[in-house]
């Protein structure tokens, strides 16, 4: 537990805030990178999604590349990047950017998925255009899903800033690395902490914002519950509620 | 690509370090996912809290963890042993919930029926509940053995040997084919594992050939758990 006093007394002494190598400018790189990152993935990933959800075309192609990009180690993608382009910001930019890829387009194309083929029919039956039902029906009630995506790659970005540390000088990381290097433990477990509280509080924004951005129709129409609850029915009940679900 | 042929047993040797580090984690998370999992799905305020703290398990970067589990359990931090209570703790995460949902798909009535014939719970539990969850069990399994092979990639940068060492010595030596090579060996075993045990699937669950059906909303949920974490 000493440790853990000398991290806590790392992370409050004044002398680690200021200055380009201050835990505030740490965390302000950390936190634009990630959203740099997650903008060009987004920028990239989110119209393709759209597109195979509309459409339903290519949709086993991208299953299976997202699959495949998931397996690729993160570490060996950086490394290879940096020697290909040099060391600093531009790899990390790259590598991660090819990681976000997969979860924010998942979250595009199933969220398109997930709206109801009768809604849609509606909205044509109604005279809407296919923009018009991209814009007014798919989109807002495939958003939950979608946010759920960027969310993914969010913890997955700023995790791996952390990793990007080793080939930039940039972000938490460094303070890990140089604590590693020095066998510095306090600085190390400090740097840490910070990296966790950091994705703990963006996942807990997330979170809310996942819960925000249900259309105000939806969540009034869904039932108060919506795991099934199995496990708690009294005998007897139990067919006939079953296959209403 | 001399590099590669003059280093083969040197990648054969971290081959070996890397199914060493990932195996143990694939096997323990999912053995302690069982009573884990069949609590969360027969108890609900257990499951509330169990699920929470997975995911919150789920969203703590691996370095930050690989550093701060030697001060918590005392584990040395180069260690192998540090390595595979990391990788346990996010397979563990993952399975805990892919059990609960995987139980929870057990059609009622085949609970009920087998309680009405004479199983007690204890055996009903090993008998019947467990061997219907088994598709959706295995398909949590399948996500888990990538994503532990990918990660364990990540304790090379503290020194942890591994197919992740050929990163970061190629990195620092400038050796372009040593990093491709860890990446194609890393992507292999992951393929070769998951292999391993869809083959083990089949022949533990035989029936599972001739029908699939897994329930939707489990489905759905794997899905939304495994967009989540590639790797770190």
């Amino acid at each position: 537990m000493n440790y853990f006093t000398d991290a806590v007394a790392w992370l409050l002494d004044p002398a680690h805030y200021p200055g380009p190598t201050g835990i505030p400018t740490r965390i302000g790189e950390q936190l634009l990178f990630t959203a740099v990152t997650l903008l060009l993935a987004s920028v990239i990933a989110i119209p393709i999604g759209f597109l195979i959800g509309h459409t339903g075309r290519d949709r086993g192609i991208a299953v299976a590349t997202s699959g495949g990009l998931r397996a690729i180690p993160t570490l060996g993608l950086l490394t290879l990047v940096a020697l290909w382009i040099g060391i600093g910001l531009g790899a990390p930019y790259v590598a991660l950017t090819v990681l976000a890829i997969p979860p924010i387009l998942a979250g595009a194309y199933t969220g398109f998925e997930a709206v109801n083929r009768a809604t849609i029919d509606a909205a044509r039956a109604v005279g809407m255009t296919e923009w018009q039902i991209v814009r007014h029906v798919e989109i807002p009630l495939g958003l939950p899903l979608l946010i759920g995506g960027i969310r993914s790659a969010t913890l997955q970005v700023v995790a791996t800033a952390t990793l990007a540390a080793y080939i930039a000088d940039f972000g938490l990381g460094r303070f890990l690395f140089a604590g590693l290097k020095t066998n510095d433990y306090a600085q190390m477990l400090g740097g840490s902490i910070l990296v966790i509280l950091l994705a703990l509080v963006l996942e807990g924004l997330f979170a809310g914002l996942q819960k925000l951005v249900v259309p105000r129709g939806v969540a009034v129409g869904r039932p108060p519950v919506d795991r099934k609850a199995s496990t708690r029915r009294r005998p007897g009940m139990e067919s006939a509620i079953t296959k209403g679900i | 690509m001399t590099w590669l042929w003059s280093n083969l047993d040197l990648v054969w040797l971290r081959t070996l370090d890397h199914i060493v580090l990932s195996l143990p984690p694939i096997v323990l998370s999912f053995v302690m996912a069982l009573p884990l999992g069949w609590l969360a799905n027969r108890y609900r305020p257990a499951r509330g809290a169990i699920l929470s703290i997975a995911g919150l398990f789920y969203a703590i970067p691996s370095l930050p963890l690989l550093l701060m589990l030697p001060v918590i359990i005392g584990t040395s931090l180069r260690s192998p042993a540090n390595l595979i209570a990391a990788l346990t703790l996010y397979g563990l995460a993952l399975m805990v919930r892919v059990v609960a949902d995987g139980l929870a798909s057990v059609d009622p009535d085949v609970r009920q029926s087998a309680t009405a014939v004479g199983f007690s719970a204890w055996s009903r539990f090993w008998l019947v509940e467990l061997p219907l969850a088994g598709p959706v069990l295995l398909a949590g399994v399948r996500v888990v053995t990538v994503s532990t092979v990918s990660l364990a990639t990540v304790g090379a940068v503290i020194g942890a040997k591994s197919l992740g060492s050929l990163f970061t010595d190629g990195f620092q030596r400038g050796i372009q084919v040593e990093i491709i090579t860890g990446i194609v060996a890393t992507v292999l075993l992951a393929l070769v594992l998951d292999g391993a045990v869809v083959f083990l699937g089949r022949v533990l669950m035989p029936w599972t050939r001739r029908t699939r059906r897994i329930r939707p909303e489990s489905i759905a949920t794997l899905s939304r758990m495994t967009a989540v974490r590639g790797t770190a």
